[in-house]
């Protein structure tokens, strides 16, 4: 059910950890199914230059984790905070449909992270 | 290496079986049904096939009844039962841990307007005889409960049940598809009117099943359609199937001391060297009163799709009692039954043995399970906040 391009991400999962003293950090839980997602940033000039996460989930949670965190690492926080699940499932070419709410806990954890930041600055 | 350890999803054809299997394929194709001499060739095999299916189960050959699947066998017997003495009782009485067959089979009679209730197991995942004794009444058609659990692989006390059926006069069906391959199935033994068998589970061919239904039990019929099956399930009988289950059946018998003996040793080391090597570990399930091949284990912090996926990429295949693998949102109903808390349901894996598994296998199995286990740990954030209290203790 899961293509090629899922499964590699998933094997081989990018910037799994966690930052020290991360400039923003997001936590987020699934509703649907008990899954949980963490991410810290490395944020420098309104600029991420780092992104890591850590997650408890599935094999889609895993996959669009890793991709979420490379797809947003060099961009500005405002770029950042536009992308969406659904350009993250492009970018794995797919998704299968019961899993498609998976996706949607990198985009949160994200936007959290990028709030923290936020609020911590103010 | 390739390893596959989900026998109770199915297992491999057995190549005997399937040598027998060909000839009606190809040469011996006639309908059974037919007048004609093709016809009366086949009839013989079917004939044939049911005898030694009989004479395994311990009935008579007119008590076995053919079908597609262990599913349909179940359908059958509990919707059947049921919609024949709607008149008189309104109530069905099954297990919470039946497999899905019965489970939603007995969901869609209580969409038509029949009471179903579902009798608690305890903690480790077997009956409670005393809940069930005070479930059954006399407005009971049937109860039905399974011989070993698909997921866990515990033993029900069906005799026991039986006894407490047919006291307030409702008929038993147990299924025992995953009872075949590791214990003796004899219908009067179990004092069952019903038994569902499936053909793929012993090492026989996919697509095949069989009901005993015992003589002078009465249920209505759910596939319409020509004489068959003594005109009471309807549909050209699959002849090469029915020859190939036949002679898979025969074959298990003969081995199966042989077999259980090879594949408890393998499941015993499996299970002890994952409970000591591995933390964060608990054991779902009886350890004594269980088939000798199934190993259930929840393992903290992680979710199950996860390890499943990471084994498949080892090139080992087990199953999942994690919603995510199934495409449902809610964690096995096996386990939750068992009062396992959801968190652990959906960090559930289900290893089971087989006659063809090794000692090999099962060393590649644990040493793979334990990197996966620590890889999967490290990345979940569950984990490393345990790791953090402790340090902090
Ligand atoms: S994140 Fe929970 S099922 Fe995928």
């Amino acid at each position: 059910m899961y293509n090629e391009k899922v499964l590699q991400a998933f094997a081989h999962p990018k910037n799994v950890g966690v930052i020290e003293n991360p400039d923003g950090e997001g936590v987020v839980g699934n509703p649907t199914c008990g899954d949980i997602m963490k991410i810290t940033l490395r944020i420098n000039n309104d600029i991420i230059t780092d992104a890591k996460f850590q997650t408890f989930g599935c094999t889609a949670a895993i996959a669009t984790s890793s991709t979420a965190t490379e797809m947003i690492k060099g961009k500005t926080l405002e770029e950042a905070l536009k992308i969406t699940n659904a350009q993250v499932v492009e970018e794995l070419e797919g998704l299968p449909p019961q899993k498609l709410h998976c996706s949607v806990l990198a985009e949160e954890a994200i936007k959290k992270a990028i709030e923290d930041y936020y609020s911590k600055k103010a | 290496m390739k390893v596959y350890l989900d026998h109770c999803s199915t297992t491999p054809c057995d190549n005997v079986v399937v040598d027998k299997m060909i000839p009606y394929f190809t040469q011996e194709f006639g309908n059974a049904d037919s007048l004609h001499g093709f016809g009366r060739e086949t009839a013989k095999a079917v004939a044939e096939a049911r005898s030694t299916i009989a004479q395994l189960l311990n009935c008579q050959p007119n008590e076995v009844y053919f079908t597609a699947s262990g599913t349909e066998a179940d359908n059958w017997a509990l919707k059947g039962s049921a919609l024949s003495r709607k008149d008189t009782r309104k109530k069905v009485v099954i297990s919470a841990i039946e497999h899905h067959a019965i489970l939603n089979s007995a969901e869609w009679l209580e969409h038509n307007g029949f009471e179903v209730a579902r009798c608690p197991v305890t903690s480790n995942g077997i009956v409670d005889l005393d809940a069930l004794e005070k479930i059954v009444d006399d407005n009971t058609s049937v109860v039905s409960v399974m011989y070993v659990n698909n997921e866990v692989g515990t033993i029900q006390p069906v005799q026991s049940i039986a006894e407490i059926a047919h006291k307030h006069g409702a008929l038993f069906h147990t299924d025992c598809v995953q009872a075949v391959p590791y214990l003796k199935v004899d219908v009067k033994e179990l004092g069952a009117d019903m038994v569902s068998i499936s053909g793929h589970k012993f090492y026989g061919p996919k697509g095949v099943g069989a009901l005993f239904i015992r003589n002078g039990v009465r249920i209505d019929k759910l596939v319409h359609g020509g004489g068959q099956e003594r005109s009471r399930r309807g549909g050209t009988t699959n002849t090469p199937a029915v020859v190939g289950m036949a002679e898979a059946l025969k074959l298990n018998a003969s081995e199966m001391e042989e077999n259980n003996k090879h594949i408890k040793l393998l499941r015993d080391t499996f299970r002890d060297r994952v409970l000591n090597e591995i933390p964060y570990v608990h054991f779902n399930g009886d350890m004594e009163q269980c088939v000798p091949s199934v190993a259930n284990f929840s393992f903290e912090y992680v979710e199950g799709e996860g390890i499943l996926m990471m084994m498949d990429l080892k090139g080992i295949a087990v199953s999942s009692g994690s919603a995510c693998s199934s495409g449902s949102l809610d964690p096995s109903h096996v386990l939750l039954a068992m009062g396992v808390p959801i968190e652990l349901a959906h960090g559930s894996i289900r290893f089971s043995f087989g006659k063809h598994n090794t000692m090999e296998e099962v060393e590649y199995a644990v040493q793979s399970l334990k990197q996966i286990l620590a890889t999967l740990r490290e990345m979940s954030p569950l984990f490393k906040l345990r790791e953090g209290e402790i340090h902090n203790v």
